[in-house]
């Protein structure tokens, strides 16, 4: 247990800051592998709160635990591509070797195994996160050295024998991670000049810089296609003492990793269009909310930044320009999903629980510490960076008249190429397919679990905002793969991500699962398809975020493009079937008593 | 109340209404005499949209009128059978989530969530009852936490704070796993007249202030003669 002196020293270094406490809860999590009652307890005497705010904090975030998530903690992710390709196995000689079960940590401390959703990894699966280092492509036999290592007391980091590719292997980021940039394009991965962004936009008023973003046509690359010019100029025109420019690099959706490589590969582009929106709708700071998962870049992205100022890309008097200052800040999340969703990501970054906000006010006239804020996703930012460099013509040209630029694609599961492609909108799913070497897939998972399951017929439908829009999410799903299989796993993990905040997506989404489950297990009739249809759209209706707004979608996106899998699972025969089994459940009354119950009596029987 | 209000014009259901710029649907429909029911939302404190019980429709969208604003032209869909059945809905959802026997519940009569449940005509929940295990906390000297009927609407996250503007309730967890709490030594400490209305703005039988259980008798509630809303449909007309 940290003692008083290490926690009173980790708030004083965040500066007792009540919006840091994710900061500090993080560092007390790194020394002493959880936040006992005592540390929440001096955390919340330290900032000034009642205990139950700062547990409140405490229990929101995956990566906190009350008790000790061992001296290792290994975070196994359970989304369904690491399924796919070989999860259980590996999860069996990690539990096997270290002598106990997931959700366990080993009797004397040293090792926990922990499930956790999608690390955005998703290309090199199965992959785990151990004390916030990156192992992929497990192998059973590879769990086995790396528990043998854990036993040794080897350092995690130590244990990273050979890196990936780019800056992956540079000092800073020391990681197994592969960029596998299977495609690039003309406006992320293309080779830019540091300073091509920012030296040209400090030229122009900020206002010719909106009208530049606003004739782009970019369209915001989060999912949501909110117009980025549009958004710059609202926050601009927002009265407030300070604005400011918020990155979402919280990429959660399972099979999402595209900002990962952004981040790894691209980083001062991303940073200069971070530093082009600040001058743009006049902020002075920049925050890079960076996703837990992804902590194994920050020292390297902070490295970057220093370089920037160095530079003088950032900091004061940018490029010259008299009044332009600008930085930026790196805040680390905690492991959740919701905080994807700008108003919880400005939560989170301030210090809260990951909870979205009522909207309106939207983030643009309350956003950042309730400040104007245009909160942008990592490719929309960079892409930005690059329209300024080569011009909103230049940007126009590709893709089609209502999406235009390009899309950065993260393609991952039964196909040979797993990677990043950076495609011109407009391209059909089987070009994808063709090009990602998945042709023979049954089913393609677009946009992640929120999105849409599409069958063989509409494989010649079009990545684009007018028809299938995403935010880059694209799960191949071969032939001989059980759908249910599939659409359980990501029903599960909305139950799990939910914030619990409204009722239909807290209470709602685990009845779509428990119902899903009765289909599956062949005890289903017409009339669960009918009512799981019925609940679903409820859902999607009435729930406050996007979260529960999309969450259903998994299982009525499956029902209406491959109705026939839901038909042939259930009992036409019957309108009703229990979905328990009376007999079963009445076992130990049975006993007692002697007497027997029948398992389901059909109507004449009972007559 | 003496600044200047732009008076605008919005209809519910067809029924024509005026408003003031910044009230939000909920608070407009209840001045022209419009019931929309809600839950979480309580009458002083920051609106939460938890329950999502007072959702409406505008333009085909679907919001909650307790946290939109209401603006000029405005068309509001509340009172229609699709809406209506998908509300019941969500009064079911909660009642199949928590463990509610209002038999024995101290806030029969007063419980919203039992009075929503009548105005709905709810008759048994369409979706199978969860069975949760839940705690009862009752070492607290002035406060009693009875989890098996929080709805988790946060009136109390949102509304009993201390003197010194520290929360006494919190929320921990998320997902179907979240919990209330409560700073046990801070509740010890609220003056009386703040541990009663801690009880009375819990809209269902989740904090009890020990000690003073069934003031009044059932038969003579709230909700015993009247359905939810009668008073702000009563209020005009």
């Amino acid at each position: 247990m940290p003692s008083k002196g290490l926690i009173a020293s980790i708030i004083d270094r965040h500066r007792r800051d009540r919006t840091r406490l994710i900061d500090i809860l993080r560092d007390i999590q790194a020394k002493s592998g959880f936040i006992s009652p005592e540390a929440v307890a001096d955390v919340a005497a330290g900032l000034g709160l009642s205990t139950v705010e700062v547990e409140g904090v405490a229990t929101f975030y995956h990566f906190f635990s009350s008790r000790t998530a061992g001296t290792y903690a290994v975070y196994l992710n359970d989304s369904i591509v690491s399924v796919m390709k070989g999860r259980a196995a590996v999860a069996a000689a990690f539990e096997k070797a270290a002598g106990c079960a997931f959700g366990e940590t080993t009797r004397d401390g040293r090792i926990g195994l922990h499930r956790t959703s999608c690390i955005g990894m998703n290309d090199q699966e199965p992959s785990a996160l151990i004390n916030g280092v990156v192992f992929t492509n497990l192998t059973p036999a590879k769990a086995k050295i790396i528990v043998e290592g854990m036993k040794a007391g080897m350092d995690v980091p130590a244990m990273v024998a050979v890196t990936g590719d780019g800056a992956n292997a540079s000092k800073l980021v020391r990681a197994m991670v592969k960029n596998n940039i299977r495609k690039g394009g003309p406006v992320i991965f293309a080779p830019f000049r540091v300073g091509a962004a920012v030296k040209k936009a400090v030229r122009m008023t900020p206002e010719d810089v909106i009208a530049e973003i606003k004739k782009s046509n970019l369209l915001g690359r989060g999912g949501a296609g909110f117009p980025t010019g549009l958004k710059w100029e609202f926050c601009r025109r927002e009265n407030g003492e300070a604005h400011y420019v918020v990155c979402n690099s919280d990429e959660g959706e399972p099979g999402t990793f595209k900002d990962r490589v952004i981040l790894t590969e691209c980083p001062q582009l991303l940073f200069e269009g971070m530093a082009v929106a600040g001058y743009a709708v006049g902020a002075k700071e920049g925050v890079l909310y960076l996703r837990g998962e992804y902590a194994y870049l920050k020292p390297y992205l902070e490295k970057t930044l220093a370089d920037l100022r160095k530079k003088n890309i950032l900091g004061k008097k940018i490029a010259g320009k008299a009044g332009f200052s600008f930085d930026i800040t790196i805040k680390l999340g905690a492991g959740a999903y919701v905080c994807g969703e700008e108003s919880a990501l400005l939560q989170s970054a301030q210090g809260e629980r990951g909870e979205p906000r009522a909207r309106p006010p939207f983030p643009v006239q309350s956003g950042y510490l309730f400040h104007p804020t245009t909160v942008n996703n990592v490719e929309t930012l960079c892409m930005a960076a690059r329209i300024l460099e080569k011009g909103a013509d230049w940007f126009k040209a590709l893709g089609t008249p209502r999406s235009a630029g390009t899309k950065v694609l993260s393609v991952s599961g039964d196909c040979k190429k797993p990677g990043v492609y950076e495609i011109a909108f407009g391209l059909t799913v089987r070009k994808l397919l063709e090009m990602a070497g998945g042709l023979d897939a049954q089913a393609v998972q677009v946009g992640g679990p929120s999105g849409n399951c599409i069958s063989r017929g509409q494989f010649d439908r079009a990545i684009a905002f007018e028809d299938l829009a995403t935010g880059g999410s694209i799960i191949v799903i071969g032939p001989g793969r059980d759908l249910f299989e599939v659409v359980h796993n990501f029903m599960e993990f909305f139950v799990e991500e939910s914030c619990g905040w409204c009722v239909p997506c807290r209470a709602g989404n685990p009845l779509l699962l428990r119902k899903l489950e009765k289909i599956m297990s062949g005890k289903g009739t017409p009339s669960d398809i009918t009512e799981i249809e019925t609940w679903g759209k409820t859902i999607k209706a009435m729930s406050r975020c996007g979260l529960g707004q999309t969450s259903p979608n998994p299982i009525l996106t499956t029902i209406e493009n491959f109705r026939e899998m839901y038909e042939a699972k259930v009992d036409r025969g019957n309108s009703f079937l229990p979905e328990f089994d009376l007999a079963e459940s009445v076992k130990a009354a049975s006993a007692v008593t002697g007497q027997k119950y029948a398992a389901h009596a059909p109507e004449k029987a009972r007559e | 109340m003496s600044k200047p209000k732009t008076p605008i014009h919005f209809t519910v259901d067809g029924k024509k209404c005026q408003a003031f710029l910044g009230q939000t649907i909920l608070q407009a429909a209840k001045d022209n005499g419009v019931y929309i029911p809600a839950l979480c939302r309580w009458e002083g404190f920051e609106p939460a949209g938890a329950c999502r019980v007072c959702t409406v429709r505008v333009a085909g969208r679907t919001m909650a009128a307790c946290t939109q604003p209401v603006t000029e032209g405005m068309a509001v869909e509340n009172n229609v059978p699709d809406l209506q059945d998908m509300r019941k809905s969500l009064i079911e959802m909660l009642f199949v989530e928590g463990n509610h026997m209002c038999p024995t519940c101290e806030k029969s009569g007063n419980c919203e969530l039992q009075a929503l449940a009548y105005r709905f005509q709810m008759l048994v929940p369409r979706f199978p009852f969860q069975f949760p295990a839940r705690k009862v906390e009752a070492a607290g000297k002035k406060i009693l936490l009875e989890h098996n009927r929080c709805i988790k609407c946060l009136r109390c996250v949102r509304g009993v704070r201390t003197r010194d503007n520290k929360a006494v309730f919190g929320a921990l967890r998320r997902s179907r796993d979240k919990e209330i709490t409560v700073d046990q030594a801070l509740a010890a400490a609220l003056p009386e007249k703040q541990a009663r209305q801690a009880m009375d703005r819990c809209p269902v039988g989740s904090i009890l202030r020990k000690e003073v259980g069934f003031v009044v008798p059932i038969g003579k509630r709230k909700y015993d003669k009247e359905p939810i809303g009668s008073d702000v449909e009563k209020a005009k007309d």
